[in-house]
This record gives structure tokens, C-alpha cells and sequence, in this order.
């Protein structure tokens, strides 16, 4: 069993998934905002994508888990709302292991999300044609609406500009 | 004293959170009620979706109201009688015909933007940055109510008439929207809540703007109707009977 570090804890975050998107961590997600340690105890500040996220609930579970597994006695998992979270903080990194997975990511809109909404749906993930247009502004999850590429042809889902 | 709050002022402050938190649990059920039902494939995961950002929301004014008092969200929501809710009959109201929960909707999320964005800059800290979070969200719903509305003010004479009909049936339950509750000006006087009475015009000029821009025609009154949020239509107690129906069953139960 290791040392609870701060070192330590954001390695393990960083081996959680997003449930819901398992290609990237809930750290590349951007949901976790602070780790702090106190003897055996772990206090984590997160964040949500959209406020009613159906995955936060168990991203929080498996931290739980996963901490106590390390020799936390207690975690404390606390939500912050500011700033909100968004799409424009994902890394360039995170957005190509989402491209990759099927998963488009609209253009970084500086805090003008009405804008690059207002453009159209995102870049097709699968073949990089711009001629995409949107067909549902929601999808199967809060963060994600559906979109269709004219070039080939496939539909495919978008993170919601946020 | 928590946040620096004197007990008088913080009471009225979870007062208002219940108020809000009650108007997002309300409408969202309401709306979930077409899931499954809506009339093409798309708009079933379009409006659950939307019910379930709204619940997300009542969630978070639970959970602010249960950082102030201590007070569980799951008591609040799932063991109080529907006396006890403080929603506006608004939201209420039985879900109607597609245009009916489209309209009551854009009527809600117009009062949200306008409300949200005033919230943002109160004085209450937790209430300030929940605002924030919600307004961004909040876009998607606009953008696709008014969406809707548009359509149907603007498509044939069926749909016109059935959104004129939803106007006329929702429109002298829209002061509530803006309605104070006793001593909530001693919050507007120090800024801890924005003071409702004046975004009212804010809110029915552009509703106003928006409805008449499509050939609706907007009743030219406001209601004086006074409805106090313990004032409850005879809809409310089935939907709380059925939204509690499963906790109630076994209490205490952990899934």
C-alpha cells in the first residue's frame, strides 16, 4: 500500500475513466479541481460537465473506492461550480483521443459558446469533412447532441459547446 | 452564523432556494411525463434531456438550501406533503398537448435567463455561482423551445390554434413567476437576491416581443391574480403522489 500523497492521489484519478467516455480520465475530463491530503484523510474538489450528469454520481463512487484502497480512511468529495466547467478547457491531447473514439469536440469559443453553436455542428470525427450539420441538439447524454456528416455519411455524437 | 449570514436573513434564504429548487423538480417531472410519449423520436431525447438538466438544477438548489440548513434533499423532495411544495402553479399544471408543455417551458426558460443572469450578480456567493453554472446550460433549452414555438405559431392553422389556446391558458399564471414571498425584500435590500418585481418587465417585454414577432397574440393584461407558492391548483397532489410513490414504499431503502 502506498503513501497517501497528493503525488499519489492524482495518479489514481488520473487511472479512473469517465464512465461514460472510458477513452479519457476524469482528469482529462477536467472534472477534478483539487486534491488535498490531511493525515489519512483526502479532500477532493470536483466539478461537474452539465449539473445533471448521470456519471458524477459514480466517478465518486470509484474515487472513494479507489482512495480507500491507498490507506484513505476518509475522502470527502466536495462540488465547486466555478468556474463552471467547459469544453474549451479540454487539452489538445484529450480532444484527439476523443476524435479518435468517434466522439467530436467543437472549436474552443473563448466564453461565446452561443457562437461556435450558432456555426453548426462540430468537425466529422471520422473523416474531418466540415460539411456537417446538426440533427438532434441533445443526445444520450447531457454533455452530448447528435450530428451528421454529408461527406461520409455517418452520423456521430458531439460534445455540447459549453 | 454561515456565510456570514444572520439567522433571520439565512432563513429567508433557504426560503427562496426551496422556492427554486421546487419550480426545476416540478417542471422537470412534468416534462419527464412525455418521455416516451413525444411525438417523434428525436424530441423524446430532446425534452428528457431537458427535464433531466432541470432536475440537475433542482438538485443543486437542494443542495445549496442543505448546505445552509442541513436539511436533506431526499427527505425534502421525496416526505413532504404537497402543501409543503413551493413551487408556482405554473409548472404544475398537467403536461396539456405538445404545444401546452412547449410554451410553458419557453415562458420558463425566458424567466430563467432573465432571472439567472440577475442572480449572478447577487451578493450570495453559493447562489451567485450556481446561477453562473445553470445560465450556460440553460442556452440549450431556449434555443429549443423557442425553437418549437416558432414552429408552431408559424406552421398550420391546427398548430397556430393550439398555441394561441396554450397562451391564453398560460398567461395569468406567469405573475407568479416574479411574486415575492414575505421578507424576501430584505434580501433585495442587501442585495442577496435580486429584486424580482423588477425584472418582471425585463422578462414580459421580450416574451412579449418574441410571441408577437411570430402572430401570437398576447393578452394585453397582466393578472393580478395574487397567488402565494402555498397555493396549490388540484394537479399537484397526484404528481407528488406518483413522483413519491417508489420512496415511500421503503423508506430508508439504499439502492
Amino acid at each position: 500500500m502506498g503513501a497517501l500523497t497528493e503525488n499519489a492521489v492524482w495518479k489514481i484519478l488520473a487511472d479512473i475513466n469517465d464512465p461514460e467516455i472510458p477513452v479519457i480520465s476524469i482528469v482529462e475530463l477536467g472534472v477534478v479541481r483539487k486534491v488535498r491530503i490531511n493525515g489519512h484523510k483526502a479532500l477532493i474538489e470536483m466539478t461537474p460537465t452539465f449539473s445533471a450528469c448521470p456519471a458524477y454520481h459514480a466517478m465518486q463512487t470509484s474515487i472513494e473506492e479507489r482512495l480507500r484502497e491507498i490507506g484513505a480512511e476518509q475522502v470527502e468529495i466536495r462540488t465547486v461550480l466555478t468556474p463552471p466547467w467547459s469544453t474549451d478547457a479540454l487539452s489538445d491531447e484529450t480532444r484527439e483521443k476523443l476524435r479518435r473514439s468517434g466522439l467530436a469536440v467543437p472549436d474552443r469559443h473563448g466564453g461565446d459558446a452561443q457562437r461556435v453553436l450558432d456555426a453548426g455542428a462540430a468537425v466529422c470525427p471520422y473523416c474531418g469533412s466540415d460539411r456537417t450539420r446538426q440533427t438532434n441538439p441533445f443526445g444520450c447524454t447531457p454533455c452530448r447532441s447528435i450530428a451528421f456528416c454529408e461527406d461520409c455519411r455517418q452520423p456521430f455524437e458531439q460534445l455540447k459547446p459549453l | 452564523m454561515k456565510f456570514g449570514l444572520s439567522e433571520d436573513r439565512r432563513q429567508l434564504i433557504a426560503g427562496r432556494l426551496l422556492e427554486m429548487a421546487d419550480d426545476e423538480l416540478i417542471v422537470s417531472h412534468r416534462n419527464s411525463e412525455w418521455t416516451g410519449h413525444a411525438p417523434i423520436l428525436e424530441e423524446d431525447i430532446a425534452f428528457a434531456n431537458i427535464a433531466q438538466d432541470e432536475m440537475g438544477h433542482a438538485v443543486t438548489w437542494y443542495n445549496a438550501l442543505s448546505s445552509l440548513t442541513g436539511q436533506d434533499p431526499d427527505q425534502l423532495v421525496f416526505f413532504r406533503a404537497p402543501s409543503e411544495y413551493r413551487n408556482i402553479q405554473l409548472v404544475e399544471l398537467p403536461k396539456g398537448d405538445w404545444a401546452f408543455s412547449m410554451l410553458r417551458q419557453f415562458l420558463f426558460d425566458k424567466w430563467e435567463a432573465t432571472h439567472l443572469e440577475a442572480l449572478e450578480q447577487c451578493s450570495f456567493q453559493p447562489a451567485a455561482e450556481a446561477a453562473c453554472k445553470i445560465r450556460h446550460e440553460e442556452k440549450y433549452h431556449l434555443r429549443h423551445t423557442r425553437a418549437w414555438v416558432r414552429r408552431l405559431a408559424l406552421g398550420t392553422e391546427e398548430s397556430k390554434t393550439r398555441m394561441q389556446r396554450a397562451l391564453d391558458l398560460l398567461w395569468p399564471y406567469c405573475p407568479q413567476l416574479y411574486e415575492r414571498s414575505p421578507g424576501f425584500h430584505l434580501l433585495v435590500d442587501e442585495s442577496l437576491m435580486p429584486n424580482l418585481p423588477r425584472l418582471a418587465p425585463v422578462w414580459e417585454e421580450s416574451v412579449r416581443s418574441e410571441l408577437t414577432e411570430i402572430g401570437l397574440r398576447v393578452p394585453d393584461y397582466r393578472s393580478s391574480l395574487k397567488l402565494s407558492r402555498d397555493m396549490h391548483t388540484e394537479y399537484l397532489p397526484k404528481l407528488i403522489e406518483e413522483l413519491q410513490q417508489v420512496a415511500r414504499l421503503e423508506p430508508g431503502v439504499r439502492w
